[in-house]
């Protein structure tokens, strides 16, 4: 291997100039998909693990507890299986049914739905570490169960919730480069495509560098949240 | 009700195909387990590596945690097969699908086992010494006991994502569950196969799903 291969496949100037606009088009539709992915997977991710907790009180007649179990199917159904193939199975398999999908909205639905599942998990964690005294004394306080939530639980709850919160936001938004697979013209896309073309792999390498550069601050973040609030 | 039987759980479908995805499930299972041993192997030794505290260790294990950890694992398996052979090296499908899961995942583990490390001061060695405890009876009956509570949880929901992530390998055309499920789907004009490939992960994942929670629980 000469060092003057390496250059001319994985570090071509020209390629790299010549690829970055497409490159960068793709990397917006990327970071479409993740925001729209986590910011609704995060808050209907949090209204599944209020849902949850409340049907679930020990107070509650059997039917109300009863509607805990779809909630609960749902999570370990979404977590169970690899996200690429929920994405696979949206976009090809649902067609049969008669419900057509666009790529876009069939990546930012997969999204949505493992984050969500993900989330419920980690909001549910965080309200149930909350000691019941605190429930019980915002409730005799004259709160609403909802003001209670709102005011008293929820608050303590985001504290725990914050550091797996994070890194499974990062790792949702790694995963959108899977939405590629179904043809989303995303970063992973364009660059493989820009390869393809000119049969030169700087591009991939490019997309590397790029996903790199968006991510390892986060990493970063998301380390420092753990430790800090580990504490 | 008629079509999603017909499409989703075509039970004729599903006996045609089963050669196939019975394949596909065994590349799925060797590539797992080959995946998980050697990244847990990796993992250990890198975070025993950065418990010499060496300065250049220290810095290249940083850096490779780093990158891993911020670089999506599709961009990776394409960067092993798509971009390696120009510079002459070629794998075969299994030995990069393996070669991807094995260094991205030791990036994990490596973090987990450090924190199960650090997790225990080292006044604890020095005093089982002092009592006279051999260094494998320091492990068995000090050292481990803690760093299991500390390491478990979080190796068990690693070992997860990284069976998930072996689907992957479809990407690269490793005929592995996900790539036979969709090599079916084309075949018989039926998208049964891909609704059997979920529905196979949920059967061999849900139980891990379940203990990961649960040791999260325990432990935590």
């Amino acid at each position: 291997m000469e060092i003057h291969n390496l250059i001319h496949y994985f570090f071509n100037g020209r390629v790299f100039l010549d690829t970055l606009p497409q490159l960068a088009h793709g990397l917006w539709i990327t970071v479409q998909i993740a925001f729209l992915s986590v910011s609704i997977g995060f808050v209907w991710g949090l209204i599944l693990a209020v849902i949850r907790v409340t049907v679930k009180r020990p107070t509650n007649a059997w039917p109300t507890r009863l509607l805990n179990l779809p909630i609960a199917l749902y999570v370990d159904v979404l977590r169970s299986i690899p996200p690429l193939i929920t994405l696979v199975v949206i976009y090809y398999a649902l067609p049969y049914l008669g419900i057509y999908l666009p790529r876009f909205w069939s990546a930012v639905l997969t999204f949505v739905a493992v984050m969500s599942a993900f989330a419920e998990e980690i909001f549910r964690a965080g309200i149930e570490s909350i000691d019941l005294g605190q429930v019980e004394a915002g409730r005799s306080l004259g709160l609403s169960y909802l003001q209670m939530m709102r005011y008293v639980v929820l608050p303590q709850g985001f504290r725990v919730a914050i550091p797996p919160l994070t890194s499974r936001m990062i790792a949702i938004t790694k995963d959108v480069s899977l939405a590629s697979v179904i043809g989303v013209a995303d970063l992973l896309k364009e660059a493989r495509a820009a390869q393809a073309f000119l049969a030169n792999p700087t591009p991939l390498i490019s997309a590397a560098l790029l996903f790199t550069l968006v991510f390892l601050p986060l990493v970063r973040i998301s380390m420092y949240l753990e430790r800090r609030l580990a504490q | 009700m008629e079509a999603l039987i017909q499409n989703f759980f075509n039970v004729e479908v599903m006996y045609r195909a089963r050669i196939l995805l019975w394949m596909g499930l065994k590349v799925t299972l060797q590539l797992s387990a080959v995946s998980l041993v050697l990244a847990i192997v990796l993992g250990l030794l890198l975070a025993s590596l950065r418990n010499l505290h060496n300065k250049v260790f220290d810095a290249l294990i940083i850096i490779y945690v780093d990158l891993f950890r911020a670089l999506p694992t599709i961009v990776l398996f394409m960067l092993v097969y798509f971009a390696l052979p120009y510079l002459g090296v070629c794998l075969p499908a299994f030995g990069a699908a393996v070669l991807t899961l094995t260094i991205n995942g030791a990036a994990y583990f490596e973090e987990i086992f450090r924190a199960g490390i650090e997790s225990i001061s080292k006044g604890q060695t020095e005093a089982a010494k002092a009592l006279g405890l051999s260094f494998t009876q320091t492990m068995r009956h000090v050292i481990l006991p803690q760093a299991v509570r500390v390491v478990l949880p979080p190796a068990t929901s690693n070992s997860l994502e990284l069976i998930k992530t072996t689907v992957l390998a479809s990407v690269i055309a490793l005929p592995e569950l996900l790539k036979q499920a969709q090599q079916a789907h084309g075949l018989f004009a039926n998208p049964t196969p891909l609704v059997e490939a979920a529905l196979i992960f949920l059967l061999l994942l849900w139980p891990l799903v379940r203990l990961t929670g649960y040791l999260e629980r325990k432990f935590g």
